[in-house]
């Protein structure tokens, strides 16, 4: 999961080929807390960057994750259903929520790396 | 040019600090701004764990936003029956009694905890909620001038759960005693302690006024306690919403009336015959015909959470109401709400539905609490005070 490109929204996504996974980040997932319900968009829906992809809800309130891509829902995490936790324990990892075929890798050239979201959150 | 007093001016108000502000810091608050004050959200467990702790043990809330006030003067119980339904004239030395401010259309202003002081002189305490306590201040210095009000300035904690009494009577022999709305001043630090046995959980527990200057003892003794943890206002809103219990701003405004609202209880029976508060006439025929609307849990048959302001329909598609409170049950791991219903369709196991992202989901009435109050109750033979 070396390379990870991040939004200022906090979502994350990890390439693999034209196959983009599509995460929140580890500070998104501290920020709202307990999840308790994840409102994933269905296999075959197209997404345009910047647009609401996925509804978060934790304890206290609902939020929006925005596609930091433009592209089409090719999977959708089927664990989340059942354990939302799973975007607080392992955000990075089994907490994914969608993947994605980009319509134009070029995007990703926008996201920050590693590095660079690191240090945009310590301007926060 | 910007003068320094325009930046004043358009600067955010600034958020008031807590006398504890900076132990809940040093113990990982998430800090969030509430009714003008920068109030802990959660500490580093989270709402979840806090409110399942607190069902289990105990937990110490930091509720100092709230109003404070003693009102003194010869008849000032008989002049508080004036702004609110509750039977104020009967009510004893060292208990306390659950109420509201009314406007003229029987809407509530505000809902407050007022407790008759001990002593010679006639003195009333007043608790009241910190989105309020501005206008309520106002509104009653205004109405009754010939009496001396006081607000104060001293921190509140809340010791909510189970063990509470256990650990508050551990540090005040004697708390423990004390009857489910009774209250007593105990000795701290050399100033006294206010102890009132009420809460906002539905569990057994306390809240303890205390000088500003020795809260940061009483916290630490109390969190020094392992069934203790620090609790923020998201467990105590889960906790509340859990309980049935309704939040002003919320599920209370100054369109809702005591009676619709399910707040019928706390209107003494005197002066429901008697009435001289305002509003009167509304709530007399609310309590004769029924109220139109009521206030009702709401259970969604789906794992998504129905927020405030959630629109109801029947199954004929009319409104039929809404939702004023929702999010996810800790305890019950599931979605519940509170709303209001048109009478008629506000039968418990009735089943309405609402619109949730483009999505119809079913949404089932139900009744209030949804988790079981277990306030204390005195054991028989013993002297409830």
């Amino acid at each position: 999961m070396s390379d990870l490109r991040y939004s200022k929204d906090h979502e994350y996504v990890a390439l693999d080929g034209d196959v983009a996974t599509l995460g929140i980040s580890d500070y998104a997932q501290s920020q709202l807390g307990d999840i308790v319900f994840i409102d994933l968009p269905e296999v075959g829906k197209k997404v345009v960057k910047g647009k609401e992809i996925a509804v978060i809800e934790s304890v206290k309130a609902a939020s929006e994750v925005y596609s930091p891509v433009s592209g089409e829902i090719v999977e959708v995490n089927p664990e989340l259903g059942e354990t939302p936790a799973l975007v607080n324990d392992d955000p990075l990892g089994r907490g994914w929520l969608v993947k994605l075929r980009l319509g134009d890798p070029g995007e990703c050239a926008s996201l920050m790396d590693d590095a660079a979201y690191s240090s945009f959150l310590k301007t926060l | 040019m910007v003068t320094e007093l325009d930046v004043a001016t358009l600067a955010p108000p600034a958020l008031a600090k807590l006398p504890l502000d900076a132990l809940h810091r040093r113990l990982g608050a998430r800090m969030a701004p509430f009714a003008g004050y920068d109030m802990p959200l959660q500490y580093e467990q989270g709402i979840v764990a806090e409110t399942v702790h607190t069902r289990r043990a105990a937990s110490l809330f930091d509720v100092s936003h709230m109003g404070q006030a003693i009102l003194a003067g010869a008849g000032v119980a008989r002049a508080l029956e004036n702004m609110t339904p509750a039977d104020l004239i009967s009510l004893a030395p060292e208990r306390t009694r659950y109420t509201q401010l009314l406007n003229e259309n029987g809407g509530i202003l505000d809902d407050l905890l007022i407790t008759r002081l001990p002593g010679v002189e006639e003195r009333m305490l007043l608790v009241v909620n910190a989105s309020r306590k501005r206008e309520d201040f106002a509104l009653i210095g205004a109405a009754l001038p010939r009496f001396d009000f006081n607000p104060l300035d001293r921190a509140l904690l809340a010791l909510q759960g189970p063990r509470a009494a256990a650990v508050l009577g551990a540090l005040l022999p004697g708390a423990e005693d004390l009857a489910f709305m009774g209250w007593r001043a105990f000795d701290f630090g050399g100033a006294p302690l206010f102890v009132s046995r009420s809460g906002y959980t539905g569990e057994d527990g306390f809240e303890l006024s205390v000088r500003a200057e020795h809260s940061e003892d009483l916290a630490h003794l109390l969190l020094a306690h392992e069934d203790v943890v620090p609790a923020g206002l998201g467990a105590r809103d889960a906790l509340r919403l859990e309980a049935g219990l309704p939040l002003y701003g919320h599920d209370l405004d100054d369109t809702t009336d005591p009676v619709e609202a399910g707040l019928g209880w706390s209107i003494g029976r005197r002066r429901r015959v008697e009435g001289g508060f305002p509003g009167f006439e509304r709530i007399r025929q609310a309590f004769e015909r029924g109220p139109v609307r009521k206030r009702v849990g709401l259970l969604p048959q789906t794992k998504a959470p129905l927020r405030e302001g959630a629109i109801l329909c029947a199954p004929d598609g009319e409104t039929v109401g809404h939702v004023t409170s929702g999010g996810f049950s800790p305890t019950l791991q599931r979605p519940i709400a509170m709303g209001y219903v048109l009478s008629e369709c506000a039968n418990d196991g009735s089943t309405l539905s609402a619109t949730l992202r483009d999505k119809r989901i079913g949404v089932d009435l139900a009744a209030l609490p949804f988790v079981p109050h277990r306030y204390f109750k005195t054991p028989i033979g013993k002297d409830a005070r």
